[in-house]
């Protein structure tokens, strides 16, 4: 029998993947160098250079630490809301209605926290079971009535708006538009940070919710590689007749999909409102970006996990290095114009890959023709 | 009642446009999920001309411009899906998805830019037009009627010719059904996936022009167009890609969401004390009910969302 062939380092898809992901981020940033150029190029240089650096233009080391920490807050459910696009993909199903589930959990962590006065395990269980409820509707009405789930989610995330805007101005400051500030109102549903502060400057925002956000990364990535329900939902993703021939419930796959992935995202919004780095505004008429930008960083880390660690801290840092443009002469919403670029240029990822193999096709044929004249 | 008929004719009249658009898209084997952006980008465009336009322009060359300038605008950034998902074999819901985003940051970043050059304090993204809406309007008695609403129709009216009694139509339609009979014919697949992306971009771009004029006389771009497009992306799929049941879909989404804005004017719907919230989500439950009857038996083009890929089978 042959030894077992050595994969060239180009074929590997890990590589490929990480390549092509290399490829949309430069490609994203030059494109938003050429749109700073075009506004005004006096300053293009520098802004371009302030976004990728984000927290290491302060020269102090604690300074840096304090801002990478509040990167990191915000990091964190940006990852739990690619988790919740990503494990829906893998089913087939396209999760726009993350930032749906975003708000529902926001919602009822929010209410459970400020209106019910518990501590904060219950109303982060709140947010999931929120989440996981319309994510849930979603998949039910895919599975039963064929209801496209990009229209359903779409649907849903604009109801959940105004059903929590109307729900938190109960529990809101009675002369702001902001929900009352948690630390408060209720100290006790502040995520407790266990001494990890000490290690970012003291910034009261970094909670456990940030290594939490991690491990529960690795427990979907598990589900998805080593267990048979993880197998079973691949499954249906790639070939729902198929899966349903082998005796696979696809119906139950697609709903527990949907409820799952809505329960990350809900997961994701307690962790962020309740560190108390932000307050509700009551008055939102627009869905949150997170879920969006989630999209962005589930398919920037190529659909994978792990992957959508790095890709999130990666949006996150641009999101934030966006803030510190020179304001005079730039916006803030160049990191948002910067992330949607790149989030298309993930859609050419195929492409990339097609030209990565056929480069390494070339090559071997140009190898092999080179052996044949040598004989 | 006229605010109510003026607003519901307005709405369904943008409903109508852009789900027009994403019909012909659609038809041709394209998933056009990224209409808000092109909604956003007509928009742009339209109020560029109604900013720059001198005030003693005739209503005629207002109308014109503007429509023109949402056409091209509109078309032109249906390009981006057009190569991505035709030439580059992209998933066309990602791409669409990333062209509603880069469609709002991109406007806004680009109005801003304008609006700081202009005046160095300005650093809001919104664009007005308040002399040059006044050319859209006829008022008949009481009834502000919009040439838009004329637009529309005739529009519909167009489409349905278009798409069914011509050549072109079921040539597009055959793309959408099935590419490979299409092409073993000799229907050049690509352009008329490309005719059926720019058409889609042509009528997005006037639906978003008649989305921000509907009412206001300035817009913040920020704001992208609020979820309309997909709210249009839901009439299609309720009027099953069919130019005449996407027109009463329309109507009857476009009362609901004019409902939100002027139930206060009725003495009934006011003494029932809906909270204002009910109103605004009633266009979407409403969308959601509809959806969940009628998409069981949901006859989508059935070759749309795969790339035409010319070696396969």
């Amino acid at each position: 029998m042959e030894a077992k062939k050595h994969t060239p380092f180009l074929r590997r898809p890990v590589v490929q993947t990480l390549l092509a992901s290399l490829i949309c981020i430069l490609l994203g940033l030059l494109i938003g160098y050429i749109a700073l150029l075009l506004i005004n190029p006096a300053g293009a240089w520098d802004a371009i250079v302030v976004i990728v650096k984000n927290f290491w233009k302060y020269s102090a080391q604690s300074a840096q630490l304090k801002y990478l920490g509040n990167t990191l807050v915000k990091a964190a459910p940006l990852l739990m809301c690619s988790l919740s696009v990503l494990f829906a993909y893998k089913v087939g199903l396209f999760n726009i209605g993350a930032a749906g589930q975003y708000v529902a959990g926001a919602g009822a962590a929010l209410y459970c926290a400020l209106g019910l006065h518990m501590p904060w395990y219950v109303c982060m269980l709140a947010g999931a079971l929120a989440g996981a409820l319309l994510g849930c509707l979603s998949g039910m009405l895919k599975a039963y009535r064929n209801v496209n789930e990009v229209i359903s989610c779409i649907m849903l995330n604009w109801i959940s708006l105004y059903l929590v805007n109307s729900l938190l101005t109960t529990v809101k400051d009675p002369t702001s538009p902001y929900t009352l500030n948690l630390a408060v109102a209720n100290p006790g549903a502040l995520i407790p940070s266990l001494g990890l502060e000490k290690l970012f400057t003291n910034n009261k925002y970094v909670t456990i919710a940030i290594p939490l956000a991690v491990i529960i990364t690795v427990l979907i990535w598990v589900l998805l590689e080593k267990t048979k329900l993880g197998y079973e939902l691949k499954a249906t993703g790639l070939n729902k007749n198929a899966a349903k021939y082998c005796g696979m419930r696809e119906k139950y796959n697609i709903i527990l999909t949907m409820g799952i992935a809505g329960a990350l995202a809900g997961i994701g919004a307690s962790m962020y409102f309740l560190s108390g780095f932000e307050e509700w505004s009551c008055t939102q008429s627009s869905v949150p970006a997170m879920g969006f930008n989630g999209i962005a960083a589930a398919f920037l880390g190529g659909l994978n996990p792990i992957g959508a660690i790095f890709s999130s801290f990666f949006i996150q840092h641009i999101t934030n290095g966006g803030a510190y443009v020179d304001k005079t002469m730039y916006c803030s919403q160049i990191s948002d114009f910067i992330s949607a670029v790149i989030i298309y240029l993930c859609g050419f990822v195929l492409f990339f890959k097609h030209c990565m193999n056929r480069f390494m096709d070339r090559r071997e044929e140009k190898a092999l023709r080179k052996e044949e004249q040598a004989k | 009642m006229t605010l109510l008929i003026q607003y519901m004719l307005i709405f369904a009249s943008v409903l109508l446009l852009v789900a027009l658009g994403g019909c012909f898209s659609e038809h041709s084997g394209v998933i056009n999920i990224g209409l808000e952006g092109i909604m956003v980008f007509g928009a742009l465009g339209g109020a560029l001309v109604m900013k720059y336009l001198p005030d003693g322009a005739s209503a005629a060359t207002v109308i014109f411009l503007s429509i023109a300038a949402a056409m091209l605008l509109g078309m032109v950034y249906s390009l981006l899906l057009a190569v991505a998902a035709i030439n580059f074999k992209a998933d066309q819901t990602l791409v669409g998805t990333a062209m509603n985003l880069l469609g709002t940051a991109a406007a806004t970043v680009f109005v801003k830019a304008m609006n700081t050059a202009e005046n160095p304090d300005n650093v809001s993204s919104t664009i007005q037009y308040i002399n040059a809406k006044k050319a859209f309007i006829v008022d008949l008695g009481g009834f502000e009627f919009n040439w838009f609403m004329l637009l529309a129709l005739i529009l519909l009216v167009v489409s349905y010719v278009l798409l069914y009694k011509t050549k072109f139509g079921l040539r597009l339609q055959a793309c959408g059904e099935h590419p490979q009979a299409a092409d073993s014919v000799g229907i050049n697949v690509y352009k008329m996936r490309y005719a059926g992306v720019m058409i889609s971009g042509l009528l997005g771009g006037i639906g978003g022009l008649v989305y921000i004029t509907a009412g206001v006389s300035e817009w913040k771009f920020e704001n992208g167009v609020a979820g309309f497009g997909f709210l249009a992306l839901a009439v299609m799929i309720f009027g099953q890609w069919k130019p005449i049941r996407i027109a009463l879909a329309a109507l009857l989404f476009g009362l609901f969401r004019s409902l939100s804005n002027v139930y206060t004017g009725f003495d009934f719907l006011a003494s029932l004390n809906i909270p204002s919230s009910i109103y605004n989500m009633l266009p979407y439950i409403i969308s959601l009910v509809v959806l969940a009857l009628t998409s069981g038996k949901s006859h989508a083009p059935k070759a749309e969302g795969i790339p035409y890929d010319k070696g396969s089978r």
